[in-house]
């Protein structure tokens, strides 16, 4: 039963996809771009905007993880720690050293990049299983060094930080958030697809294919992975800084095992690689809490059965990229 | 001297608390090469399992302590087992031939599904183990053991000699080493594979289980919660030791217990779990064989 609903999902996304590959593509972009800009005129409630603005974080962050897992096919359990660092980061230049919201950014971008090498540097040495666990235990290291350093103010983290300001304007609603993610999320989007498609891009699927071959074709594949897992933190710190500007604190429960599992989970949803599937898979995933919360309790109860379900049903994603090789084959 | 005689003695029995779940992780991953992350939750389940028979025979336990102690671990490592081989069953069997992140997330799942089921049972609150068990002290020479102490480290000797003969002389024990090694052969040759594998994570789990109910005894509360970290904390420790060896998952778990515990007292306690993992992540790294390992991990 859970495979057949899944196939009708599946189905559906088929057929709009079908539908939108009639219309030219300028229309179809240009007819997405009103309607999310328009989204704030309709949608009046801040919780619903506040909603759409952790759904633009999480896309954010997934399409920075599709990197590493889609295209260079590496596990990451602990992608809160990046995420957790760029927030700090952006945190304590705003609030203890008045530095404007648009220069952390960079900074940000920086320091989680900086960890990214940081923990690169054992996937020269190990894969598949083991790496998982590597990054595993650097998420929870991150997260319980958060939580004892003064410096980052322990378990109450940092808070009262200013909001982001352009010349005399302040940004505090709800609605100008969500513009400032929208801008984030779709420019990571033309990022993404313009990085997937250039020669590091294609290094990367080769690596990910089979390494011994992508080597001896002349990829540098050590150099290569490292890159994966620097470009990929340096995205989550963008996420980070944006969130903190947005929630004005931040604090180490954020950054669990289960925000590293959420995000991954999107990606592997929205089908790896596809960029489109894994901001849907994002979207799905930021929903899903919600969704079962009539639950209650079981809510975590439910969640689970039905990773399991998906994973037996559905192991290639919701929405599996098309391969442009298979598609040939077929 | 005192103190440290003390220490060692704390970091040998949660050493090998972390063994007996290590040993569940070493022996799955030694034959299908799956981290079982619902395995630290299995080890829960098992002191849940061990409370509800004491709940509903602890009314007879000034009489009858003894047989309610042992009924415990009996029931606790039964239902535990067959919780394992349940969980086999349905979420990773049928995932055997998918990619490895694929049995990841569903172990994960299962570990979600197992926390929140007992959750829902007993509530997020802690639970008051009976912990005024065997707390007498014995003198050793210059060592001080509670009689607590001395069972785990009686029972655990017990397993570790009872799984090591198991794998090594009998005819399952042969078809596990036999699928460790080729398991499409094995086949070939007449094993009946799934039984086998089922037959591995019913004693993993069966010991997890009973591992949960000394736990509970030795620590006199228990939690949904408590199999999530401890779970990692045994992996470690059967990595330390070579994953898919026996004795290694002993020799890991003492190694981490003894780190720890010295560890924690240099550093200050809130520092212990980043202590454990900087090993996890160390060991992974610098000796992902282990100290007993064979070579099993797909390495560069």
């Amino acid at each position: 039963m859970g495979g057949k609903m899944l196939g009708s999902i599946q189905d559906l996304y088929c057929g709009i996809s079908r539908m939108m590959m009639r219309v030219p593509r300028p229309v179809a972009l240009g007819a997405l771009g009103i309607v999310l800009l328009g989204v704030p005129l309709i949608v009046q409630n801040a919780y619903y905007l506040d909603l759409l603005f952790l759904i633009g974080i999480y896309m954010t962050l997934a399409i920075g993880l599709s990197i590493l897992l889609g295209q260079a096919g590496l596990f990451s359990m602990g992608y809160a720690a990046p995420y957790a660092i760029g927030a700090y980061t952006a945190a304590i230049m705003c609030q203890r050293y008045g530095v404007s919201f648009w220069i952390t950014i960079p900074c940000a971008i920086l320091t989680a990049g900086l960890s990214g090498a940081v923990i690169g540097w054992p996937v020269l040495r190990v894969r598949g299983d083991y790496l998982a666990m590597v990054t595993l235990g650097f998420g929870e290291i991150v997260r319980i060094t958060l939580n004892n350093l003064k410096f980052t103010g322990a378990a109450d983290g940092i808070f009262g930080i200013p909001a982001p300001r352009i010349g005399p304007f302040v940004l505090t609603q709800s609605w100008q958030f969500y513009y400032l993610i929208l801008i984030a999320v779709v420019l990571s989007w033309i990022a993404a697809k313009r990085l997937i498609n250039s020669r590091i891009g294609r290094a990367w699927n080769c690596t990910r294919d089979d390494e011994y071959a992508a080597e001896s074709m002349g990829v540098n594949t050590i150099w290569m992975k490292l890159l994966a897992f620097i470009v990929a933190s340096a995205w989550a710190g963008i996420a980070g800084a944006i969130f903190i500007a947005k929630m004005t604190a931040v604090a180490p429960e954020t950054f669990t095992f289960m925000t590293s599992f959420m995000i991954l989970l999107g990606v592997v949803l929205g089908g790896m690689s596809n960029i489109s599937g894994v901001v849907i898979g994002a979207a799905i995933v930021t929903l899903l809490p919600e969704l079962f919360r009539t639950f209650e309790d079981a809510r975590l109860l439910a969640f689970g059965i039905a990773l399991v379900l998906l994973m037996i049903f559905r192991p290639q994603g919701l929405f599996p990229a098309r391969d442009k090789v298979t598609t040939e084959e077929e | 001297m005192e103190i440290f005689t003390q220490q060692l003695i704390n970091g040998l029995i949660i050493g090998l608390m972390y063994a007996l779940v290590a040993l569940g992780y070493t022996m799955v991953y030694g034959i299908i090469r799956l981290i079982n992350f619902a395995h630290g939750d299995i080890f829960m389940s098992g002191a849940f399992i061990g409370y509800f028979v004491f709940v509903i025979l602890g009314f007879y336990s000034v009489h009858f302590g003894f047989l309610i102690i042992f009924l415990m671990f009996i029931v606790a490592m039964l239902v535990a087992g067959l919780l394992g081989v349940t969980v086999e069953r349905l979420a990773y069997r049928p995932l055997r031939q998918s990619a490895k992140i694929i049995v990841l997330i569903s172990s994960i799942g299962v570990s979600y599904t197992l926390e929140y089921t007992v959750r829902v049972f007993y509530g997020a609150s802690f639970l008051a183990f009976p912990s005024n068990i065997g707390q007498q002290i014995i003198h050793l020479g210059f060592l001080q053991v509670t009689y607590i102490q001395l069972f785990i480290i009686c029972i655990c000797s017990l397993f570790m000699w009872g799984i090591t003969r198991f794998v090594k002389s009998t005819l399952t024990g042969k078809a596990m080493r036999s699928i460790a090694i080729d398991q499409e052969t094995s086949q070939l040759m007449g094993i009946d594979v799934d039984k086998v594998i089922a037959v591995t994570f019913f004693i993993g789990a069966a010991i997890a289980g009973a591992g949960g109910v000394m736990f509970g005894f030795y620590y006199g509360e228990i939690n949904f919660l408590m199999g999530f970290l401890l779970g990692l904390k045994a992996f470690t420790a059967s990595i330390i030791g070579g994953i898919g060896n026996i004795p290694g998952a002993f020799v890991g778990g003492i190694v981490l217990g003894m780190l720890e515990t010295f560890g924690s007292s240099y550093l200050g306690g809130q520092w212990k779990d980043v202590f454990s993992f900087v090993v996890l992540i160390a060991v992974l790294i610098l000796m992902p064989t282990g100290l007993l390992g064979e070579k099993v991990a797909e390495r560069m």
